[in-house]
C-alpha cells in the first residue's frame, strides 16, 4: 500500500450517512409524537402555569402543623401496608423464584414458563393499578393495599431471586447431592446458604420501595396516608397537603436510610 | 472408653451476633407483627362478596374484550406511547448536562451542589404526586403526564450517569488532559467513550419504566391508558379492564425484550 | 468391593467420554487414575455415584448394581460412597461443623436436618473426625474463612462422616501448593488404610501418584491403556498415556518445581546458618 492511499477518516461515508439518517429519524419521530400528544392541549393553561404556580405556592404555605397528630394513625397504617405487603410478597415470591430458575425448576416446559409469566405480569402492573383493582373487588381498606403491595412485590423479588439462584456455584450443590441428600435437603444445604445474603438484600430493598408506593395507595382508597392526601386535595386544603407531603418525604428518607444500613450490615 | 468429644452442638448465630440485642430484636419484631396484624380491620363479609367479583375479573382477564371500548383504549394507548417517547428523549437531553454537573470529579463544588439538589428533589417526589401538581398547573391531559415523566427521568438518569462518571478510569482523563485538551474535549474524548454504553442501556431501561408509569398517572388525570383503565374498573367492565392490562403487559414485555436485544447488539 | 463392568458414556452432544471400561477394585485398595485432561477421569468417577449417568454397562458395589437403582435407592447407596472434590466444594457460607454434618444428610429426615437437630452420635463423630484432620478448634468458623488446605481437610471429614464403603476422590490437590498437596495426599492414604477403605483418586500429578498409590490406571480418550503397579509405569507407558510432547513438558515442569523448591530450601538454609 502506498502512503498516498491512506486517508484517515473518522467514519466511513456509509457510516456517516447511517448515523445522520438515524438522528433525522429520531427527530422526526419526536416531532410526530409531540404533535399527536399535544393535539388536545389547551396552551392557554400552559402559558398561564407560572401564575398558577405562584398562586398555588402562596396557598400551600405555611404547612398546617396542627394537622400532624391526625396523620399518625394513617402513617402507622402505611407502614403496615408496606411491611405486611412485603412479607406476603416474599412468601409468594420464593416458590415462584425456585420454579423460574433454570437449575431448580421441577419442569422446564410447564412450570418455568408459568413462573416467568407470573413474574412478568406482576412487574408490568404498577401497585397503584393492583390497588385500583383490589379496591373494586374486595372493597376499600388496608387489606386491599397489603395485597396490592404483595402482588407487585412478587415480580420484583421473584426476578432478582431467580437470577441469584441461577448464578450459584453448582459444585457446592453437587457435593451435597453426592452425600445422598434428598431433593429438599440439597436445596436447604446446597442452595439456600448461597442465596441468603441476596435474599435479605432484595427483601429490604423492596421494603424500601414499598414504603414509597404505599404512601400513595390511599389515592384509590387502599388505606394509609394517601387517603388523607386524597381528602385534603378534594377540599383544596393546600396547607394540609403540604403537611402530608413533608411527612411522606420524611418517611421515604428514613426508610431509605434504614434499608441502606441493613443492607450494608448483611453484605 | 468414654468419649472425649462433645455430643452436643448448636449453630452459632451468623447475623445479629450480639447476645443482648439478638433476643430484643426478635421480641420487638414479634410485638410489631402482633400489633400490625391486630390493627387490620377487615370486613370479611365485604371480602367474601368480593371474591365473586374477583372471579369475574379473572374471567375478564382470560376472555378479554378489546372491541367494545376500542376507541377509548386506542386514544389512551396513543397518549401513553407518545408521552413515553417524548418524555424519555427530553429527559435524556436534560439529564446529560445535569449528570455531568453532578459528577464530583468533573464539576466545581457549587455546580455539584446545585445538580445534586435537582436530583434529590426529583427522586424524592413520587411520580403520582408530581402528576397531581402538574395537572393542577397545566390542566388535564398528556402534556402534564409528559412533564411528570420528564421530571422523573431527570432524577433517575442524572444520578446513575453521575455515578458512572465518578467510577470511570481517571488515567484516561489524565492522559487526554495532558494533551492540553479543554473541558468539552475531555468530555468528548475521555468520558464519553467510557460511559456511552451504560448511558444507552439506562436510557432504554428508563423508556421501559416510563411506559409503565404512563399507565398509572392517568388515574390522577395526566393522560394515557391509566385513565381508560380507571374508567373501565369504575364501571365494573372487567373484560375491558382485562384487555387493557393484557395490552400493558404485552408492551412492557416487548419493550423489555427489544431493549435487551438492542443492548446486546450495541456491545 | 467395586466392579465396573464395560461402562460407556456418550454425552448429549455426541462426545464419547468413556468406552468399555472394566475394572475391579478390592477392599482397602487405593487406586490412582491418571491421564491427560479430557481423558474421562472425572466422568468415570461421577458415573460411579451417578452424578453423571453412564450410558451403558453396570457398576457393582458389593454385588449391588448401582446403574439399575431408582432415585430413592440410589440416594441410599450414595450415602455409602464418600466423595472428595477438586476445589473442595464446601458450602462456603455454612460453618465447618455444618459441612461435616452434611455428610449425614442421607441418613436423616428433612425436618431434623432443617432444624440442625443431629443425633448425639453424629455430632460426637463429627468432632472426632475434625480432630483426626486437625481442625477441632475451627468447628464454628465459616468454611470460606479457611485456607485451601484446611478446606480440603473439611471435605475429607465430610466424606468420612458418611461412614463410606468407598471413597471417590476428584483431583484433591489441583488447587493446592506442592507442600500442602503432599500433606493432603498423605492424609487421604492414611485414612484409607486406617478404615480399610478402597478409594479411586483422580490425579493429574504423576510424581504424586507414583509416591502414594498402590495401583495406577491410565486413561486415554476414554479407554484404559494401563493398569498395574506404580513400578511398572515406564517412560514408554507414560508416553502412550499423555502423548510424547505433553509428557516431556510435564516432566520438565516437575523438574522446574523441584528445582525451585530445592532452591528455596537452600536459600532458607543459608539464611539460618
Amino acid at each position: 500500500m502506498r502512503l498516498e492511499d491512506l486517508n484517515w477518516q473518522y467514519r466511513s461515508r456509509l457510516q456517516r450517512l447511517a448515523i445522520w439518517f438515524a438522528w433525522l429519524l429520531t427527530v422526526a419521530l419526536f416531532v410526530w409524537c409531540w404533535n399527536l400528544m399535544t393535539r388536545d392541549t389547551i396552551w392557554l393553561f400552559v402559558w398561564d402555569a407560572p401564575t398558577q404556580a405562584a398562586d398555588l405556592g402562596s396557598r400551600m404555605m405555611p404547612p398546617r402543623w396542627s394537622y400532624l397528630p391526625e396523620l399518625m394513625q394513617p402513617l402507622w397504617d402505611t407502614l403496615n401496608i408496606a411491611t405486611l405487603g412485603t412479607l406476603g410478597g416474599v412468601i409468594l415470591a420464593v416458590p415462584v423464584a425456585f420454579m423460574a430458575a433454570r437449575n431448580t425448576t421441577p419442569s422446564r416446559l410447564l412450570l418455568r414458563p408459568i413462573a416467568l409469566g407470573i413474574i412478568v405480569t406482576s412487574r408490568s402492573i404498577n401497585s397503584l393499578i393492583w390497588a385500583l383493582l383490589l379496591v373494586a373487588i374486595i372493597g376499600p381498606g388496608l387489606l386491599a393495599g397489603i395485597i396490592a403491595i404483595a402482588l407487585r412485590s412478587i415480580g420484583f423479588i421473584g426476578k432478582l431471586l431467580y437470577e441469584a439462584i441461577e448464578e450459584i456455584d453448582e459444585k457446592q450443590v453437587e457435593a451435597v447431592r453426592a452425600t445422598g441428600a434428598s431433593g429438599f435437603q440439597v436445596m436447604h444445604y446446597g442452595i439456600v446458604p448461597q442465596i441468603l445474603p441476596a435474599f435479605f438484600g432484595i427483601t429490604v430493598f423492596r421494603w424500601d420501595i414499598n414504603i414509597r408506593e404505599s404512601t400513595i395507595l390511599g389515592l384509590v382508597g387502599a388505606g394509609g396516608i394517601g387517603l388523607k392526601l386524597q381528602s385534603s386535595l378534594n377540599v383544596l386544603a393546600w396547607p394540609q397537603v403540604t403537611m402530608i407531603l413533608l411527612l411522606i418525604l420524611l418517611t421515604v428518607v428514613a426508610s431509605e436510610w434504614i434499608s441502606a444500613k441493613v443492607r450494608s450490615a448483611i453484605i | 472408653m468414654t468419649s472425649r468429644y462433645p455430643t452436643h452442638w448448636r449453630k452459632p448465630p451468623q447475623i445479629l451476633t450480639h447476645p443482648v440485642w439478638r433476643p430484643i430484636i426478635w421480641i420487638l419484631a414479634a410485638v410489631y407483627l402482633v400489633l400490625a396484624i391486630g390493627s387490620l380491620e377487615v370486613n370479611w363479609v365485604r371480602v367474601s362478596e368480593g371474591l365473586e367479583r374477583g372471579w369475574r375479573f379473572v374471567q375478564g382477564f382470560l376472555v378479554p374484550d378489546f372491541s367494545s371500548r376500542w376507541t377509548d383504549i386506542s386514544i389512551g394507548l396513543v397518549e401513553s406511547l407518545t408521552m413515553t417517547l417524548t418524555s424519555t428523549i427530553v429527559g435524556i437531553l436534560i439529564s446529560v448536562p445535569i449528570g455531568i454537573g453532578a459528577a464530583r470529579n468533573l464539576s466545581p463544588a457549587w455546580m455539584y451542589m446545585i445538580c445534586r439538589s435537582i436530583i434529590a428533589i426529583s427522586r424524592s417526589l413520587q411520580e403520582i404526586i408530581v402528576a397531581i401538581f402538574f395537572v393542577a398547573l397545566f390542566g388535564f391531559g398528556p402534556f402534564a403526564g409528559f412533564l411528570t415523566l420528564s421530571f422523573a427521568t431527570i432524577g433517575f438518569l442524572s444520578k446513575l450517569l453521575a455515578e458512572d462518571i465518578e467510577d470511570i478510569d481517571e488515567s484516561q482523563v489524565e492522559a487526554i488532559r495532558a494533551t492540553g485538551a479543554g473541558f468539552w474535549q475531555i468530555i468528548n474524548y475521555a468520558i464519553q467513550p467510557q460511559v456511552m454504553p451504560r448511558l444507552v442501556g439506562l436510557s432504554l431501561y428508563r423508556l421501559d419504566i416510563n411506559f409503565r408509569e404512563s399507565s398509572v398517572i392517568g388515574i390522577v388525570g395526566a393522560g394515557g391508558i391509566g385513565a381508560t383503565l380507571n374508567t373501565a374498573i369504575d364501571r365494573y367492565e372487567y373484560d375491558s379492564a382485562g384487555a387493557i392490562l393484557i395490552i400493558i403487559i404485552m408492551i412492557v414485555f416487548a419493550v423489555e425484550y427489544s431493549s435487551s436485544y438492542i443492548r446486546r447488539w450495541l456491545q | 468391593m467395586l466392579t465396573i463392568d464395560s461402562v460407556g458414556k456418550t454425552y448429549g452432544t455426541g462426545d464419547k467420554a468413556l468406552t468399555d471400561i472394566s475394572l475391579t477394585i478390592e477392599k482397602g485398595q487405593v487406586v490412582g487414575l491418571i491421564g491427560p485432561s479430557g481423558a474421562g477421569k472425572s466422568t468415570l468417577i461421577r458415573c460411579i455415584n451417578r452424578l453423571v449417568e453412564p450410558s451403558t454397562g453396570h457398576i457393582y458395589l458389593n454385588d449391588l448394581d448401582l446403574v439399575a437403582l431408582d432415585q430413592n435407592r440410589l440416594r441410599q447407596q450414595r450415602r455409602r460412597i464418600g466423595m472428595i472434590f477438586q476445589e473442595f466444594a464446601l458450602v462456603e457460607r455454612l460453618t465447618v461443623m455444618e459441612n461435616v454434618l452434611s455428610g449425614r444428610l442421607g441418613y436423616l429426615p428433612f425436618w431434623r436436618t432443617y432444624l440442625r437437630r443431629f443425633p448425639a452420635s453424629d455430632i460426637e463423630n463429627a468432632y472426632r473426625l475434625l480432630d483426626r484432620v486437625g481442625l477441632l478448634d475451627q468447628a464454628d468458623k465459616r468454611a470460606d474463612a479457611l485456607s485451601g488446605g484446611q478446606r480440603q481437610r473439611v471435605g475429607i471429614a465430610r466424606a468420612l462422616a458418611q461412614h463410606p464403603d468407598l471413597l471417590l476422590v476428584d483431583e484433591p490437590t489441583a488447587s493446592l501448593d506442592p507442600k500442602t498437596s503432599r500433606q493432603i495426599m498423605r492424609l487421604i492414604v492414611e485414612i484409607c488404610s486406617d478404615y480399610h477403605l478402597p478409594a479411586i483418586i483422580n490425579i493429574h500429578d504423576v510424581p504424586l501418584a507414583l509416591q502414594f498409590m498402590q495401583r495406577i490406571i491410565g486413561l486415554r480418550q476414554g479407554r484404559v491403556v494401563f493398569d498395574g503397579a506404580p513400578s511398572e509405569l515406564t517412560e514408554s507407558v507414560l508416553t502412550t498415556i499423555y502423548g510424547a510432547e505433553d509428557w516431556t513438558n510435564m516432566q520438565k515442569q516437575h523438574e522446574d518445581d523441584l528445582d525451585s523448591e530445592a532452591d528455596a530450601t537452600a536459600r532458607l538454609g543459608a539464611l539460618r546458618s
